[in-house]
């Protein structure tokens, strides 16, 4: 039986079974190598791969709070540099972790300039304590925390630019990227690792049950994000955007209509105010990074 | 087994939970149909589909869950799911 | 070398003594000059560690979390309202068996905000695993660095420890304080040696979650490592005591307890004062001593009991309150339960919160109280404040 020895992130894990951010956890740990010290935050991806003593990781893999991983990859860059030590330090966190609880250890992370690479895999939610909003949930998503109502459409807020905040601290490297991308996923992460300082990547990595649609689907809707103009894949290096991925942008009404969190915008028939009102935010992506080959008729 | 000091584990020992067993479908692969593209072996998340010594992929049952991944995404249709007899 | 210096100061120079790798601390009141003294050290070339300025208690701790895990010898130092924002990774730490020393200079926790002296903040942390000394003068507080990297650090220990110190009465004066030299305390604590680290020729997973098959036991091993704690405590202790001539051999110390019908309890800076009142009450006639707590994690319930032997009563000077409990302080519920068997009545007079001054007639008074049977309460309270 293979034993997967280029693999840093093994089988036996707990994940639901084509789920993202599993898929996520096997190409980070791919691009970096071996040479990597991984920083987790509580979190599904946390919960799925390490109920002790069977953790499916295979570089040295360390976990605190919900909250502290910027903070505790602080301290081990700081422990291995004191050491003489090579290894590269990555962070890789929920977007709750991120977005919201955790922003504080981010922010001082980013301004003291380590050199650790912060990985966010977004699944959009709270995805361990039962599909709660985060900052990072979109617009009119139904989460068990925004429930869409009689009165509600779900979530009211936008997503968070956290990317943008992140640039703002002046970090040399921000790039977000998605599953449904292997090989930019992979090739990103191999550069945040090789920029000195603190460089940021978010994932998109659906969560089939979060999001509601089959497990098979995972890999499709990334891509269905992506060719809506949703989810944008770029690079913005020294504070410029260097390169986002030119899409033949379609429009969001299939992406939504694939997943049941949006399933209140179509039932009992489409609401196309709240539609169009997705359909300007990606309309708004496309212009803000450029990505439309052909604009939508 | 004595416990680890401070719920430390050692590495990838998730392989003693053979996760095969929650598989409802399993991936059937289709070598005539495969172009060896490797889109299956990049993307199982349980990381269990290894390449033979051909370069065929090659499907680790104990831990492959039967997600369906594979098989949505392999550009030849060369993976049929097929429903497991239990 | 005897110094006159500030209590701060003698702890920054302790633990420049003890050569840690990473340092990482959040400025707070009566804390600061302790990490300011230690940030000069770095900037000037005398202390050769990484100083990492945080942006907040939180992540000072964290991110010694992190530099211990990798293999790194760590300090922190806060107090009171840091403490309590630390709390969740204080727990973490031990829990993660991380061999962190960090200096608490004790403060009142708020509300209302108090910069001033009590011991109210580490003592709210007395479940976390985290060992807890506390020193009676500024000698002590430096003394107790030592001894707690050398007793946490040991391979069948593995806890981290508070070292308390009273703010502002003991952090900000000066006092004659002999510091030993580089050699002697190298010849003493020996480099750290991590049991195991995060580590890429080793690679282990840190900080898993367990499941209720696993989590009782390792709370279990927490405990037990902590009933270890005592006797390795003893012995660097009286490893010190050989070395440089001050005697920490003892989790307690008695003073003037010898025939006492009536003993005071206290930890801290209060012990000073509590040994000149007892001298004024033995000159008269009566028969008081002091039992001194170093050491209140672990908990020296055997040496307690011990000392207190054949006294009649036993007053426990609080600088804390056990606020809903029937026995009004912290201590006293431990020393109560110390000597449960021999039926010594055992009382807690809390006073001296936020800072207020503990006066030799308090002392006095609570010794009188003690014999007269009088139960729990405040003393030195301004009753026109009341209704
Ligand atoms: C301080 C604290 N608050 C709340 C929680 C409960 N909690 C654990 S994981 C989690 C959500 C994680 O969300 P995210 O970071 O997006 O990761 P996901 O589970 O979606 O992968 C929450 C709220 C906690 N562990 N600690
Ligand atoms: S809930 Fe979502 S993120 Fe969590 S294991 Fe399942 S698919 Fe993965
Ligand atoms: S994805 Fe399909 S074609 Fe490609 S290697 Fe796998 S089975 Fe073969
Ligand atoms: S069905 Fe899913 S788990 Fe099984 S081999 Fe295919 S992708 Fe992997
Ligand atoms: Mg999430």
């Amino acid at each position: 039986m293979s034993e997967n020895t280029c693999e840093f992130f093994d089988s036996g894990h707990r994940a639901c079974g084509g789920c993202g951010p599993a898929l996520a956890a096997k190409l980070i740990t791919r691009a970096a190598g071996e040479d990597t010290i991984i920083v987790a935050s509580t979190g599904c991806m946390e919960v799925f791969s390490t109920p002790y003593p069977e953790t499916a990781w295979k570089t040295p893999w360390i976990h605190s709070l919900f909250q502290n991983a910027a903070a505790v990859a602080s301290g081990v860059e700081a422990s291995i540099k004191r050491q003489g030590r090579s290894e590269k330090v990555v962070v890789i966190a929920g977007d709750g972790a991120t977005f919201d609880i955790g922003i504080l250890c981010i922010s001082g992370m980013f301004e003291r300039g380590h050199d650790v690479t912060y990985i966010c895999y977004d699944n959009e939610a709270y995805m361990n304590t039962g599909i709660q909003r985060s900052g990072a949930t979109p617009f009119d998503a139904s989460t068990t925390t925004t429930p869409a109502g009689k009165l509600s459409t779900g979530n009211q807020r936008p997503k968070k630019d956290i990317p943008a905040i992140l640039v703002a601290h002046g970090s040399p490297y921000v790039a977000t990227t998605s599953v449904a991308t292997p090989k930019d996923l992979m090739d990103k992460v191999k550069r945040a690792i090789n920029t000195p300082g603190p460089c940021y990547i978010q994932v998109h990595a659906p969560c089939c049950t979060g999001w509601g649609f089959d497990g098979c689907k995972t890999m499709e809707m990334g891509k269905m994000a992506l060719n809506s103009g949703l989810w944008v894949n770029y690079e913005i290096v020294d504070g410029e955007l260097a390169k986002a991925r030119k899409v033949k942008r379609v429009p969001v009404d299939d992406y939504l209509k694939a997943q049941k969190r949006f399933r209140h915008l179509f039932k009992p028939e489409p609401n196309s105010d709240e539609i169009a009102k997705i359909q300007a935010i990606a309309d708004k992506n496309a212009e803000k990074y450029g990505i439309d080959i052909k604009p939508v008729k | 087994m004595a416990l680890n000091v401070g719920c430390a584990g050692a590495p990838g020992r998730a392989r003693d939970n053979k996760t095969g067993s929650w598989r409802v479908f399993k991936p059937v692969f289709d070598n005539e149909k495969c172009n060896k593209c490797g889109t299956c072996m990049l993307i199982c998340p349980e990381v269990s589909i290894d390449e033979d010594a051909e370069g065929y992929p090659k499907v680790n049952y104990d831990y492959c869950k039967g997600c369906g991944l594979c098989a949505e995404e392999c550009p030849k249709d060369a993976i049929s799911m097929i429903q497991e007899e239990k | 070398m005897l110094q006159i210096t500030e209590g701060s100061h003698a702890v920054a120079e302790a633990v420049r003594l003890c050569r840690p790798q990473v340092v990482s601390a959040y400025p707070i009141t009566p804390q600061t000059h302790i990490v300011e003294r230690l940030a000069e050290m770095v900037a000037d070339g005398d202390l050769d560690g990484e100083y990492i300025c945080v942006e907040s208690e939180f992540s000072a701790l964290s991110s010694c979390l992190g530099a211990s895990a990798a293999g790194s010898r760590v300090y922190s130092a806060t107090t009171s309202q840091g403490l309590a924002f630390m709390a969740e990774v204080v727990f973490n730490v031990a829990g993660m068996r991380q061999p962190i020393i960090m200096t608490i200079a004790n403060r009142a926790m708020g509300a209302p905000l108090n910069i001033w002296n009590d011991q109210q903040d580490s003592l709210f942390l007395r479940d976390s695993g985290w060992m807890q000394f506390y020193a009676e003068d500024a000698q002590e507080a430096t003394d107790l660095h030592f001894i707690a990297y050398k007793v946490a650090e040991k391979h069948d220990i593995l806890l981290p420890a508070f070292v308390c110190f009273d703010g502002f009465i003991l952090s900000h004066t000066f006092e004659p304080v002999d510091i030993p030299t580089q050699e002697e305390i190298d010849a003493y604590l020996p480099a750290f040696n991590p049991l195991q680290r995060l580590d890429a020729k080793k690679p282990m997973s840190f900080g898993m979650y367990a499941t209720p098959d696993y989590y009782q036991e390792f709370r279990y091993e927490i405990n037990a490592a902590m009933v270890r704690a005592k006797k390795a405590i003893r012995e660097a202790g009286g490893e010190f005591a050989e070395k440089f001539g001050r005697d920490y051999s003892g989790l307690v110390e008695g003073y003037r307890l010898e025939d006492a019908d009536t003993a005071i309890v206290a930890m801290g800076s209060v012990c000073g004062t509590i040994k000149d009142a007892v001298d004024e009450m033995r000159d008269a006639g009566e028969k008081v001593g002091l039992l001194k707590i170093r050491c209140f994690r672990p908990f020296p319930a055997d040496e307690v009991k011990e000392a207190l032997r054949g006294v009649s009563n036993v007053a426990v000077l609080e600088k804390n309150i056990n606020i809903g409990s029937r026995m009004l302080g912290a201590v006293g519920l431990e020393v109560k339960d110390a000597v449960y068997k021999s039926g010594t009545p055992v009382y807690s007079y809390v006073g001296g919160l936020g800072g207020r001054d503990i006066r030799k007639k308090d002392i006095k008074m609570i010794t009188e109280w003690a014999k007269q049977g009088r139960n729990d309460c405040f003393f030195g309270l301004r009753e026109e404040l009341l209704e």
